[in-house]
């Protein structure tokens, strides 16, 4: 048979399988609104999860148990995510349970209704926050210092046998400089320039946007048509066409590469910031309570600061949080680019380009292969954890479910 | 089988909140035989729509039915499968809700909709059923019933909307039919038009109903029966005769003397005084659509101006010009005998001052994310420039004078209040300019009974004491009834007539004053009977209006 009968067949033995359980299920319970009320497809969602759930641990406990090297090869990365997973699953439960015992009242009730996707993501930026900020005193080397007398290209895992050394447990890059210090550095970078550039962002897009919400006419016209503009054109070739002439002028004008890169970014990511805090504001200004702060003869300010911002910090925090992975990820798609935060700063995206051959090893020596993927998994993790935290923070608040 | 349709024992229902389950309704009884139709009045939370919703078996999300037990025709509705709810709803229980510009589905057309339950069911055809709904809309008097299924929801009228639901509940021919506050959100002369209809099918497919409603005038027209709640409790049932005329428990009896508040008649002004606010021959547009034609009207130290209309006269944007939002195209607004600047942007500080307004919907009149010491607190400070502990002392005094305890709230954000609470800083906030003038925008029209007759005193109150002057717009004449010492009667944004209340309460009327007058419904069961009878079906609600 070949392997799309093989499907087939599963699918067919699947739905048997569903229509059974659920059938034994009515009778074994006696017709409980549970069984009785089953769907179908809900049916075969549970056989097939289940399945699923088995083929996952058998073969987690097959590849752990085995001494070939052949199939530690193939599942090394499967195994990863597994304990991966369950490790980072097993802190933040940690984590929650701790912040429920500890803490003000307030802090102990958020962390009560928290679910542990939230708890994790809080946790991850809490961990990053510090390596950021304390990079100096974590990392056992300088970022850009090449450790003289050592080699370049240690592999992962601290394991001489694979190739590794203990004093390097990351490895070294093709420079000879220790990874685990170029990725607290990085973080420090990265995710610092990030941050800044999405601050400069928001105060850019909001200010604009709750302006043009505001008065209307023809400013409002303005702005909007100019951001259309702006928006027609892709973000990243856009960005990277900046960034070409910016690093022209750069060295003639005696300004940093980095300041220039912020300003252009920000600039490009504050369109969508205006059009969230213009739509916000819309919403907002046809309020009873707008009318009767202008009626009272309060000035610009007043009304977009204290009457229209306190009930748009929902939308506009959610946004932010997404707003920090796109400008993050445009950042290290620069640098990878080669444009963005120039070496021999520590930089998550130049990182993943030097090293990017070494994917090519994936198949038969996967420790070296998971080299470049070190600073690419830094990356994804602090993605994901800010998407974790933004989805429960527009679940909590009312503003935007839909 | 029994008569009982449907019999509802001892059921208890709960509400989640902060991972809490509160009780909504702690164990209520309710049979409802065929044909019959059964009254649920209450104020807002006494859990009337619940308890409707309950008797389809059926809760909101948040909400579950803890005990008791619904029994529709002999089937248990709380036990039954969901595939049998599925073969009930629709076919053999239908709903009607409030707003039914928000429960049509805007994409489609009316008939597409109305064929949906009958088709589904396999009741009859599509051809079948769009013949039986034209049959049906003709029945309710919508007008041109052939062509107006195949206009998008948008394309009528609000009135004419909620029919069209009520003809898509009967489409199956159900067993029961719940009114969830049907005319809650009409005017005066569309609503009667709807009760109407409403009755009239009722009676001709001896239908059973449940209709929930905060109305007691309207629930004496439509019920056999009367079931009053209160805070998920019921304080008693009766037919609806000996309800109205012998209520043997003081909160019905409360409820039913509401409309017993009315304040002294004042004395007539001399001719020669200077009105407060003096509108004087005013046209205003929307763009190029005009909305008001050469209005003219005076409000005197201390009396209280009550503007009628139905939505859409032009006595919100009449509100709009008197306060500089809408510049008038034309005419002068007078403030104590000063022409004042058109546009709000013109006036100074103290003519702004001089005049405030309190909103129709208290949750957006106030900001939610501030306190209500803020809220209170900003116009003491912009106009007063009080600060600190001086600024808290005159809140506090304000608080007291709307009859709030200020230790207890002013730290509060409006989403911590009742909605008569939250109408009330509406009115501390206006006080707090010190004005002389206040617009009182439909302030009433979205809270209980109860609470507004308390609203309306504060108001007296407060005019007594502090000699202000109220324009007061409402549609509610029994409002006007209450309040005002003049009353503006006005139509397509013309005013129709004016005069001192006395007058205007008594005949000769203008054909549309008199019009508003005999729609507004009356606790007497016979009303709507009788009026049908002395006017006949084509001279109430819209068909009248469109005469004049």
């Amino acid at each position: 048979m070949s392997w799309w009968m093989w499907i087939i067949a599963a699918l067919v033995v699947i739905a048997v399988v569903a229509y059974a359980v659920r059938w034994v299920g009515q009778k074994a319970t006696g017709n409980t609104p549970f069984f009785r009320d089953m769907p179908f497809g809900v049916a075969y969602g549970y056989v097939a999860g289940v399945l699923l759930l088995y083929w996952i641990v058998t073969t987690y406990i097959g590849a752990k148990l085995s001494d070939d090297p052949i199939v530690l090869n193939k599942y090394f990365f499967f195994v990863v995510v597994i304990e991966g997973l369950i490790v980072f699953a097993a802190a933040a439960w940690v984590f929650r349970f701790l912040g429920r015992l500890v803490g003000t009242v307030g802090t102990r009730k958020l962390f009560r209704s928290m679910p542990l996707t939230a708890s994790f993501g809080i946790l991850t930026i809490l961990i990053y926050a510090f390596a950021a900020i304390f990079a100096g005193w974590l990392a056992p080397y300088g970022q850009e210092a090449i450790l003289q007398g050592v080699a370049a290209n240690i592999v992962p895992g601290g394991n001489p046998a694979m190739g590794g050394n203990p004093d390097y447990p990351l490895g070294t890059d093709q420079l000879g400089r220790d990874m685990l210090s170029r990725l607290i550095y990085g973080a420090q970078n990265t995710v610092g320039i990030a941050f800044a550039t999405t601050c400069l962002a928001f105060f850019i897009g909001g200010t604009l946007g709750f302006l043009a919400a505001t008065l209307g006419g023809w400013l409002d016209q303005l702005l909007s048509r100019a951001v259309d503009v702006l928006m027609a054109i892709p973000s990243l070739i856009f960005a990277l066409l900046l960034m070409t002439i910016a690093s022209v002028w750069a060295p003639q004008l005696g300004i940093p590469l980095t300041v220039f890169m912020v300003i252009i970014i920000a600039v490009i990511d504050s369109t969508r910031v205006y059009r969230l805090a213009r739509a916000v504001g819309l919403n907002i200004v046809v309020m009873d309570y707008i009318e009767a702060a202008k009626l009272r003869g309060e000035g610009l300010s007043y009304l977009i600061f204290k009457e229209i911002l306190p009930n748009a910090y929902a939308p506009l925090l959610a946004e932010f949080g997404l707003r920090f992975c796109f400008v993050f990820l445009t950042i290290a798609s620069l640098s990878f680019l080669g444009v963005g935060i120039q070496p021999p700063l520590a930089d998550w995206g130049t990182m993943v380009r030097d090293l990017s051959q070494f994917i090519n090893f994936a198949a038969f020596a996967p420790s070296v292969a998971s080299a470049p993927l070190l600073a690419a998994g830094a990356i994804a993790l602090l993605t994901v954890a800010v998407n974790f935290v933004v989805d429960w923070m527009l679940q909590k608040s009312s503003g935007l479910k839909e | 089988m029994t008569d009982k349709l449907v019999t509802i024992r001892d059921i208890k229902i709960e509400g989640r909140s902060d991972e809490t389950w509160n009780p909504i309704i702690n164990g209520i009884d309710l049979e409802l035989e065929r044909g019959e139709v059964l009254g649920l009045i209450g104020e807002s939370g006494a859990g009337k729509s619940t308890l409707g919703l309950a008797a389809m078996g059926f809760c909101r999300d948040g909400v579950r039915i803890s005990g008791g037990s619904v029994e529709f025709d002999g089937i248990d509705l709380l036990t039954a499968s969901a595939s049998q709810k599925r073969e009930l709803l629709g076919k053999q229980i239908a709903y009607v809700a409030q707003s039914a510009a928000a429960s049509f589905n805007p994409a489609h057309k009316l008939m597409d909709q109305h064929t949906e339950a009958p088709t589904q069911h396999g009741v009859s055809g599509r051809a079948d059923s769009i013949a039986d709904g034209i049959e049906l809309y003709e029945k309710l008097r919508l007008p041109n019933p052939d062509q107006i299924g195949f206009r998008y929801p948008h394309q009528v009228s609000g009135g004419q909307l909620q029919r069209a639901m009520t003809a898509m509940a009967m489409s199956c021919r159900p067993d029961l039919i719940i009114f969830d506050e049907p005319t809650t959100a009409l005017d005066v002369t569309t609503q009667i038009e709807v009760l109407a209809s409403i009755r009239e099918i009722v009676e001709e497919y001896n239908t059973a109903a449940i209709y929930i409603t905060h109305d007691l005038a309207v629930v004496a027209q439509m019920a056999d029966r009367i079931k009053v709640l209160l805070k998920g409790d019921e304080v008693e049932t009766a037919d609806t005769r000996t309800m109205l005329s012998a209520p043997t428990q003081d909160y019905t009896k409360s409820l039913w003397a509401v409309r017993s508040f009315a304040r002294p008649v004042k004395a007539a002004v001399s001719a020669d005084a200077t009105p407060i606010v003096s509108v004087k021959g005013v046209d205003a547009a929307y763009g190029t659509t005009k909305v008001l034609h050469d209005i003219s009207f005076d409000i005197h130290e201390g009396r209280t101006v009550a503007v009628v209309g139905e939505s859409g006269s032009g006595k919100s944007t009449a509100a709009r010009c008197i306060t500089g939002l809408l510049p008038p195209t034309k005419g002068v607004i007078e403030f104590d005998g000063q022409a004042l600047p058109l546009d709000y942007r013109k006036r100074d500080k103290d003519q702004l001052r001089q005049a405030q307004m309190i909103y129709q919907m208290a949750d957006t009149a106030l900001n939610p994310r501030k306190t209500i010491g803020e809220i209170i607190g900003r116009p003491v400070q912009f106009y007063g420039g009080l600060t600190g502990s001086k600024k808290r002392a005159r809140v506090e005094e304000l608080l007291n004078e709307i009859e709030l305890e200020p230790k207890q709230y002013i730290d509060r954000l409006p989403s911590e209040l009742s909605g008569g609470q939250k109408q009330r800083i509406g009115i501390a906030r206006a006080l707090a300019a010190e004005p002389k003038f206040i617009i009182c925008d439909e302030v009433t029209s979205a809270l209980d009974q109860l609470v507004a007759e308390g609203i309306l005193r504060l108001l007296a109150r407060l005019q007594d004491e502090l000699g202000l002057s109220y324009m007061f717009i409402t549609h509610d004449l029994a409002t006007v009834k209450a309040i005002a010492d003049e009353v503006v009667v006005m139509k397509d944004g013309v005013v129709v007539e004016q005069g001192e209340k006395n007058e205007m309460f008594q005949p000769p009327h203008h054909p549309y004053t008199d019009l508003l007058l005999s729609s507004v419904p009356e606790m007497d069961p016979d009303w709507l009977t009788n009026l049908l009878k002395e006017r006949g079906v084509d001279n109430i609600g819209d068909a009248a209006v469109g005469k004049m």
